[in-house]
């Protein structure tokens, strides 16, 4: 283990989760809205709003797949470190980081079942960058219509499809957040 | 042998936010808890279950409200706590004093100030905004419970979206007393998709629960969490010859002279004197110290 690993945790953990869990909590209740999620400095790839996320999110009970653009010795030390979090293929994990052209096939990951429509799994996908703009987003936690710059609209009109089964995304590009559930109606405009 | 000698004495007195982990849960509990939050934001209406922990109160007295307030609060919020409406009754001011003293958050009476809501069985008479969030202590989840008392019966009921049963449960209401007499828990459909216990609040509050804010539930000793996210569409159940009645006593408020409040019935004296006064203490001082 060399000492870049155990650098770039939260400073203060349980305030810092907090804040960290409030905008994750905020950005997925209301799709198309970006949140700032600061205070990990995770090794690159990552940025620092996927590394908070994995350090609010993440313990030794969640699987985590990374995906090629993420998979490097320094991120998975930095993550076995930091959350303990066993490092998985995409079909067991409960959380996958990866730009989205790394994520695919998508089908891979669990969408849970009818009966347990929670275990499902929650994609981190990086992003170059975010902004209210492109896909139309409607549905719970939007009043008429949002706007988010998504990678591609098929997938998640797959992903509605199957409601209320469905995978859930976080977008992150450097300390900002956007969040995309599965019950989110999102239309090519 | 043990060291049995007390390391501090009066330990129970003078214990202070720096001896309890930020608003009480460690880290993994609040870890566990916040995945599930999310996932029932994402889907919802529906139950995710969660680890419920045990908390320094008995089960029914809101763990699960409190386990779910102690994930969401952060040290910049206001935290609001209302008992059946009201701020002054042993439940809210303890729960209040909990978070006072293990997360240090500030707190309020006021709904338009706060933050955080935790609320036993009212939705504030004040429409919440898109900052707020209301958490909702829930005695029992399972909206098919006293209709089919299996969890196994009751999850393949809700895969299959086969709510039949809880229609014949409000058609019987009709048959028996000729309108549907669930006055509270009235059940709700979320998005079109699962049928949600709203927790004991009044069928009044029940168009309330379209809202800009984000409203979470839990359910401590049922060991469940589930989400109405802000905006979404949640229909109370009924039928078109008995359309869904938000209905109250008809009454105004005897301290405010509110019309569109929901209202305590006080009993008075034992001359069976009594009268009706708003159940959201808040509006009501608020009503009377904007009319002084």
């Amino acid at each position: 283990m060399t000492e870049q690993y155990l650098e770039g945790g939260f400073a203060d953990p349980p305030r810092a989760a907090a804040h960290a869990f409030r905008a994750a909590l905020q950005a997925l209740s209301r799709p198309g809205r970006i949140e700032t999620l600061s205070g990990a400095t995770p090794p690159a790839p990552c940025s620092p709003a996927a590394g908070a996320l994995l350090l609010t999110l993440c313990d030794g009970t969640t699987p985590v797949h990374l995906g090629p653009s993420h998979d490097t010795e320094a991120l998975r030390g930095w993550i076995t470190f930091h959350t303990g979090a066993p490092l998985v293929s995409a079909e067991t994990a409960a959380f996958a980081l990866g730009t989205w052209e790394a994520l695919q096939p998508i089908h891979r990951f669990a969408i849970g079942t009818a009966e347990y429509p929670d275990r499902a799994a929650t994609l981190i996908v990086e992003m170059p960058a975010l902004s209210a703009t492109g896909a139309r987003l409607t549905g719970p936690g939007i009043e008429t219509e949002a706007r988010l710059c998504l990678p591609e609209t098929a997938a998640f009109q797959q992903n509605r499809a199957r409601f209320p089964l469905g995978f859930d995304c976080f977008f992150t590009s450097g300390d900002r957040v956007a969040g995309l559930p599965r019950s989110t109606r999102v239309e090519e405009v | 042998m043990w060291n049995l000698a007390p390391r501090r004495r009066n330990r129970g007195n003078d214990m202070t936010a720096s001896d309890y982990n930020f608003a009480y849960l460690d880290e993994q509990t609040k870890r566990m808890i916040r995945r599930a939050i999310l996932k029932g934001v994402a889907i919802p209406g529906y139950q995710v279950p969660f680890a419920s922990r045990e908390m320094p109160m008995p089960y029914g007295w809101g763990t699960g409200g409190v386990q779910v307030s102690a994930a969401c609060l952060t040290p910049e919020d206001t935290l609001k706590v209302i008992d059946q409406g009201a701020d002054d009754t042993t439940n809210a001011v303890s729960i209040r004093k909990f978070f006072e003293k293990t997360a240090g958050v500030a707190v309020t009476e006021k709904t338009a100030e706060a933050t955080i809501i935790q609320t036993r069985h009212r939705i504030p008479e004040t429409s919440l905004t898109e900052g707020q969030i209301l958490v909702y202590q829930v005695p029992i989840p399972e909206p098919l419970r006293f209709l089919e008392p299996s969890e196994v019966e009751t999850r393949k009921m809700h895969a299959l979206q086969d709510y039949g049963l809880m229609h014949v449960k409000l058609y019987e209401d009709i048959s028996r007393h000729g309108e549907i007499a669930t006055a509270y828990a009235y059940p709700v459909k979320v998005e079109g998709r699962y049928v949600m216990d709203p927790s004991p609040i009044p069928k009044f509050d029940n168009p309330k629960l379209e809202s800009a804010a984000l409203q979470l539930f839990g359910a401590g000793r049922e060991q469940r969490i589930y989400a109405v996210p802000p905006h979404t569409k949640v229909v109370s159940l009924d039928f078109e010859d008995y359309p869904f009645d938000p209905s109250k006593a008809p009454h105004p408020c005897a301290l405010c002279g509110a019309e569109d409040t929901y209202l305590d019935e006080v009993i008075t004296d034992d001359q069976g004197g009594r009268m009706f006064v708003c159940s959201d203490t808040d509006y009501c001082a608020g009503r009377r110290e904007d009319a002084a």
